[in-house]
């Protein structure tokens, strides 16, 4: 007997009893659709996470000092040996502290950033209007600013705010720069005042650098830039570089991405575990209501065996209506699962990220749930004897 | 020899109570002949009509069909044999009810392996040799008993089997109705096929060329009807 006819005599069944084979599809449908929309929200969020990480550079490395003692800061003049390293592509000392800022009538008290040229690239951060501090202004103490853009807005509103002057910690700064705006999940830039690190080291009344953010020359040189950045500081700070003790940390943006895909990838996998289970669950639905039509359609099955049919063109009408059912079940769910996986990544503000990989596996699944629970009753099916069979009232 | 069955028991077991709805029965049956077998009700007719259909197996006994032992055959054979070999026609009719009647003499082509024109064709045929011509999209509900008798018919009829085995086919139907399909039976057997008929009304019985009587499981009496 050909398989399409089978599936014609499987759909005309399904068709029969809609009401029925709805409800015996919604298990799946609903497994099928939490799979889909659960793993779709974790891989977008887990997308979203990775593409901010690697938008402050993946050859990105974070420098905090600790210090020993005493001796708990950098000077900026030993903070750019790093510099010369062939690894190291760029160095960009911070010192950071509060000051309020004043324009015109209004002030607010804002984060300043003390840091050089580099800080631009290293960062990865763009500007929207003007220039950054240049090697002149660090070198010249000059008393520029380049301004976040909410910050800009706050003090200057519509007026554009390049070349005018603010007040910060009481001195008069020249606006030169405008960032773009940046927030992601890692913090904003929206809200700080970048000014060149020799004028914040006096106007902060800091002296000494805690932080560096360092890029590496590549990817391929993260490892090497990060030994040697290691085994100065650790001369530096006279200690050595296994002890409990740690003056120094150095944060890798790659091992960081590693860390967050991986929780993330467990997370997502657990997500999708549990919805799988509905799977299994809409699978034992499968099972009862193939069960209850085998009985249903015993003397149906005897006439047929009467006809001439064998056991496998028993067995494959049952199981190709188990099939259908999971099969449609399994559409459904996706199309329903990519639909809420859209709604649900709205409503929180993120991307859904729906893969061909985890369509077809929840698909494949799917059917496979539909071949094991309908193997049984299709087999209950097909042993019947005909005499049996058609006896049955 | 078309069919030979060789001291055919069949035993229901009920308890301590045994009932031996067939009891040693001994039966040959020619390639062409128009056999009835009559009995009253629970004389064991359709017990009869269930082994010589391979639908049933024996307690005991052989049974030869075409030269081949029924009992050394395995499941997937004796569908082949319904198949091909055997039309059932039924006191109930047995059509299925949500497939209508074209669809339903499609069914024993269906497990025979014909393509869907083919299919179509040959049951269309079927249908406006039994009279039905205009009823092909008709459900079997739609349909009157005599109507759906002869939908059976021509279903028995789609895979030109030589046997035609019928169990009581007038016995759901009004004077008329069975009239038209005895004479449908009759014809068949003209055209060369084996048929085997199943009643207990000796007015359809003697329309066959051979009544075999059977009471008790046991055959008491095995006649040619003189006409
Ligand atoms: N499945 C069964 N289990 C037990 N006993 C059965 C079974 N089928 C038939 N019998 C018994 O076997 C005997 C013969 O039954 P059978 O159906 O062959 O009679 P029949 O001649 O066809 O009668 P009717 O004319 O009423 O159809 C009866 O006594 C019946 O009770
Ligand atoms: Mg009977």
């Amino acid at each position: 007997m050909d398989t399409l006819q089978t599936i014609k005599i499987a759909l005309r069944g399904i068709l029969d009893n809609k009401l029925r084979s709805f409800l015996t599809m919604l298990g799946i449908i609903i497994g099928v659709t939490s799979v889909i929309a659960l793993v779709s929200i974790g891989q977008g969020a887990t997308s979203q996470v990775t593409e901010q990480i690697q938008s402050l550079g993946s050859n990105l490395l974070t420098v905090n000092i600790m210090g020993r003692g005493a001796n708990t800061t950098l000077s900026y003049k030993d903070a750019m040996e790093f510099a010369e390293s062939p690894y190291i592509s760029g160095v960009a000392p911070v010192v950071t502290g509060n000051a309020t800022v004043k324009h015109a009538n209004k002030n607010s008290s804002v984060q300043i950033q003390g840091t050089n040229a580099d800080f631009l690239t290293v960062r990865n951060y763009k500007l929207s209007q003007g220039r950054f501090i240049t090697p002149a202004d660090v070198n010249m103490r000059q008393k520029v600013a380049i301004l976040g853009s909410q910050i800009a807005e706050d003090l200057f509103g519509l007026v554009n705010p390049i070349g005018q002057e603010v007040k910060i910690g009481g001195q008069i700064f020249k606006v030169v720069g405008i960032l773009e705006s940046s927030s992601s999940m890692m913090g904003s830039n929206d809200e700080e005042i970048y000014i060149p690190i020799t004028v914040a080291e006096r106007l902060l009344q800091s002296r000494g650098v805690r932080v560096l953010y360092i890029q590496a020359a590549s990817k391929d040189t993260v490892s090497q830039a990060t030994e040697e950045i290691s085994s100065k500081l650790s001369r530096m700070f006279k200690t050595s570089s296994d002890s409990d003790f740690q003056s120094y940390r150095i944060l890798d943006q790659t091992e960081m991405l590693d860390t967050i895909n991986q929780t993330t990838g467990t997370l997502t996998m657990m997500l999708g575990g549990i919805a799988a289970i509905s799977l299994l669950v809409g699978g034992i639905g499968i099972m009862n209501i193939m069960l209850v039509s085998v009985t249903e359609r015993t003397r149906e099955i005897g006439i047929r065996k009467a006809l001439g049919a064998r056991k496998r063109d028993i067995m494959s009408q049952f199981l190709i209506e188990s099939l259908v059912i999971s099969g449609i079940g399994g559409i459904i769910g996706i199309i329903i699962g990519v639909l809420l996986s859209r709604g649900i990544a709205q409503l929180i503000g993120i991307n859904a990220k729906t893969t061909y990989s985890v369509t077809a596996i929840a698909f494949g699944f799917s059917m496979l749930v539909g071949v094991f629970f309908g193997i049984y009753p299709a087999n209950k099916a097909s042993s019947l004897k005909p005499i049996e069979a058609l006896r049955y009232e | 020899m078309l069919i030979s069955l060789e001291n055919i028991y069949k035993i229901y077991k009920r308890g301590d109570t045994a009932v031996h709805a067939l009891d040693g029965v001994t039966l040959q049956i020619e390639n062409r002949e128009f056999v009835a077998i009559v009995g009253p009700s629970g004389s064991g007719k359709s017990t009869m009509m269930n082994i010589l259909g391979c639908l049933d197996t024996p307690s005991d006994g052989t049974y030869i069909f075409e030269d081949k032992d029924i009992s050394k055959l395995n499941d997937d054979q004796l569908a082949v044999i319904r198949n091909r070999h055997i039309g059932f026609v039924f006191q109930s009719f047995n059509l299925l009810p949500k497939l209508d009647a074209v669809e339903n003499v499609e069914l024993p082509l269906t497990y025979a392996g014909k393509k869907g024109s083919v299919r179509r064709e040959r049951a269309v045929e079927m249908l406006n040799a039994v009279g039905l011509g205009n009823r092909i999209h008709h459900k079997p509900s739609e349909l009157s008993g005599g109507q759906q008798q002869r939908v059976a018919i021509a279903r028995a009829l789609s895979t030109d089997p030589p046997i035609i085995l019928a169990d009581e086919p007038t016995g759901n139907l009004d004077t008329k109705s069975g009239r038209e399909i005895m004479e449908i039976l009759k014809e068949l057997h003209l055209s060369g096929k084996t048929i085997i008929l199943i009643t207990h009304d000796i007015s359809v019985a003697n329309q066959a060329e051979r009544n075999v009587h059977i009471q008790d499981g046991k055959i008491v009496n095995d006649v040619k009807v003189v006409g």
